[in-house]
């Protein structure tokens, strides 16, 4: 595993925070993917040498839990609210427009052509008051209407742009 | 009657200007006053003042704290823990997300006068992975806290001494179910234990003595040691003591969240008044009380029947009193506080299919009831909206749903199929008619699910 030097200080600040190793499978699977970007099968044996597990019992987290993944997504992460409060509030429309804008699907192991984006439509965010919501990799943005999600779209792009404009010669 | 006032406990200074969740500010508003109180105190007595505010739990079970503290296993001779549950999965509810992003401060010190008061050395917030920032933001404040010897090694020089962490869960809904959260913090698939017999206050935490408390509950305990356990029942309704927040969602001019004494408002008040009506041009049709899983009431429907002090009672939905035994007593619940409202653009079955979506996803698995129920409920409903709908499929709604409850290991049972069960009983002919005319019943011309 290559994983930043960063990330391995973390990973052993934190085991010592439960009286059992095995505690610390989560806050290990989501420093790995904050690292790494996704879950990958060597990381899930890492983990296992490193708590005294079996591969099973770390596997079988990243399967249960929604939030990991064992394949890379797009550069950013854009999740739509789904649940009640949003849908009446339009969310529905907001996560069709992030779909259009990026000519990509919605669903957990989709990444747009251009490999921006992935939208996912999630469950709840509890935010309900200020639906709909939408979360931008770690950003929570509020009253986010068809308008509105075509402003963020647009942003997006255009901070692409900027990256592929400054990496070039 | 016009709405009372609002009674700012918890939310003293949420959004209030200049008001930021730095230690310095939390101090400068008189902070960790009553935690130095607490600490000079005998801790049997603080645990007396949380038990006489008759505080309930307010995490949707509504379980009264006091008892649930005097019901831990003390003599066990192993530690004790206590678990926040900040993991506020329940849709319709963001409460405990203010609290944590603007006044992580008033959370900390409600967790360490509880500490203290049951001799508890090692407490983990279990916060939903969906808070990124409210995880940074407690463990920044946790920092400042320990800084200041508020947290950590001898608490202020009392020679007490408790450790908090936070740890961040991954996206499932199941837990927030407190034995499913302890299975997690453990280290494994969050699958929810049976209970009774052993209540996490007797086996928890690695087969520990644990109390799993919501973020809300423990904020209250730090006012009710402040106050005082007696002038805390002043506050609010017989057995409905303190306040309540309110987290009210969908289509009303004001969402938002609104504390007030519990029981003193109704739903009216609180719909009308305080959040603006419907709006323009609409008119109410539905509201969920308590969070999505509790049952839903539609506007025109009368509740008639006698409180337990024995006075006779005829309400229509705007009079009910917002607390938990009233909502009780009309057949649903005040739960987490989440109030849901449709109007009448909303096609309930498609808000149905909305619901039962959600619970497939989140059933954790391991009953067949609440696994195949949950699933063929949002089957179901999902064809009445595609306009495919069976003849049969309302009465087989039905059917699944009722076969769900009282069935499985934890309270999702109940959780998934009371939308169902109360959606068919109060709105039943919108699902009757679906087959038959799926496209004129969609009121705002969607095509999609709402
Ligand atoms: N805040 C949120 O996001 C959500 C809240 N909920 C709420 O959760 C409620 C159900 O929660 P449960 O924990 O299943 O309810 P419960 O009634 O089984 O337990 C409530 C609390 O009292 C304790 N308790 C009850 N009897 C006890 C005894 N004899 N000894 C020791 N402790 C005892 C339990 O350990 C628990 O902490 C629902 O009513 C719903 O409103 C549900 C989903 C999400
Ligand atoms: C399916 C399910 C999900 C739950 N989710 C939450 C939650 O997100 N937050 C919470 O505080 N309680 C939740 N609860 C209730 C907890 O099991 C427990 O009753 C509560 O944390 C106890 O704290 P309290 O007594 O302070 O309310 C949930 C219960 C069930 C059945
Ligand atoms: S009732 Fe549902 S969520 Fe609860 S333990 Fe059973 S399958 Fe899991
Ligand atoms: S329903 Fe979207 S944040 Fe709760």
């Amino acid at each position: 595993m290559n994983l930043k030097p960063d990330t391995l200080k973390r990973i052993d600040e934190v085991i010592p925070h439960y009286p059992s190793k095995r505690s610390a499978t989560l806050p290990l699977l989501h420093l790995i993917q904050e690292d790494a970007g996704y879950i990958s099968p060597e990381a899930i044996e890492w983990i296992a040498a490193k708590l005294e597990l079996e591969p099973i019992n770390v596997y079988e987290l990243v399967t249960f839990y929604p939030m990991f993944r064992q394949q890379p997504i797009g550069r950013r992460h854009i999740k739509v609210c789904r649940t009640l409060s949003c849908a009446l509030m339009g969310g529905y429309k907001t996560c069709a427009t992030f779909e259009k804008e990026f000519n990509t699907r919605a669903g957990p192991g989709e990444i747009s052509p251009d490999g921006e984006v992935t939208v996912e439509f999630v469950e709840c965010l509890a935010s309900c008051g200020t639906a709909p919501v939408v979360m931008i990799d770690d950003e929570l943005h509020e009253k986010v209407d068809a308008a509105k999600a075509k402003q963020l779209s647009d942003q997006i792009k255009a901070e692409a742009g900027q990256k592929k404009g400054a990496s070039r010669p | 009657m016009s709405a009372p006032e609002q009674r700012r406990l918890i939310f003293q200074h949420i959004d209030e200007p200049g008001y930021t969740n730095d230690i310095a500010c939390y101090l400068r508003n008189g902070g960790y006053e009553v935690l130095k109180k607490s600490i000079g105190r005998k801790p049997e007595d603080l645990i007396a003042e949380v038990k006489k505010s008759g505080v309930r739990g307010r995490g949707g079970a509504g379980f009264p704290c006091g008892v649930k503290w005097g019901l831990v296993d003390r003599k066990s001779g192993k530690p004790i823990y206590l678990i926040v549950n900040a993991d506020e999965s329940e849709p319709g509810t963001f409460k405990d997300r203010y609290i944590m992003h603007q006044d992580p401060h008033q959370l900390i010190e409600g967790i360490m006068i509880s500490c203290f008061a049951n001799n508890v050395k090692q407490a983990y917030i279990y916060i939903r992975g969906e808070f990124p920032h409210g995880a940074r933001i407690l463990e920044t404040a946790i920092a400042e806290a320990r800084e200041q010897n508020f947290v950590g090694p001898d608490v202020l020089g009392s020679g007490y001494s408790c450790e908090i962490y936070v740890h961040r869960g991954a996206g499932a809904y199941i837990c927030g179910e407190e034995t499913g959260l302890i299975e997690s913090l453990e280290g494994k698939r969050a699958y929810p234990r049976i209970k009774p017999p052993y209540f996490p206050a007797v086996l928890g935490l690695y087969q520990c003595p644990t109390i799993v408390n919501n973020v809300e509950t423990l904020c209250h305990v730090k006012h009710i040691v402040d106050m005082g356990g007696d002038a805390y029942t002043k506050i609010g309704t017989p057995n409905n003591t303190g306040t309540r927040i309110f987290c009210v969602s969908g289509h009303v001019q004001r969402p938002g969240y609104y504390e007030f004494e519990t029981g003193k408002i109704t739903m009216g008040q609180l719909l009308n008044e305080v959040c603006g009506g419907p709006l323009p041009g609409r008119k109410f049709k539905a509201v969920i009380p308590g969070g999505s899983s509790a049952k839903i009431l539609k506007f025109g429907e009368r509740f008639k029947g006698k409180t337990r002090a024995g006075e006779e009672y005829d309400w229509g939905v705007e009079d009910v009193p917002m607390d938990f035994d009233s909502l009780g007593m009309i057949g649903t619940m005040g739960g987490s506080g989440g109030v849901i409202v449709m109007d009448d653009s909303v096609n309930m079955v498609e808000a149905l299919a909305n619901i039962n979506a959600f619970y497939a996803h989140e059933s954790c698995g391991q009953c067949t009831p609440c696994r195949e129920g949950s699933l063929w409920m949002k089957k179901i409903t999902s064809r009445m909206v595609h306009g495919e709908a069976r003849v049969e499929d309302g009465a087989l709604l039905k059917s699944v749903a009722d076969q769900i409850p009282g069935r499985t290991i934890c309270a999702f049972g109940e959780a998934c199929s009371w939308p169902t069960q109360s959606f068919l009983a109060k709105f039943g002919d919108e699902f009757t008619q679906y087959p038959a005319a799926p496209k004129s019943l969609r009121p705002n011309g969607a095509t999609e699910l709402i």
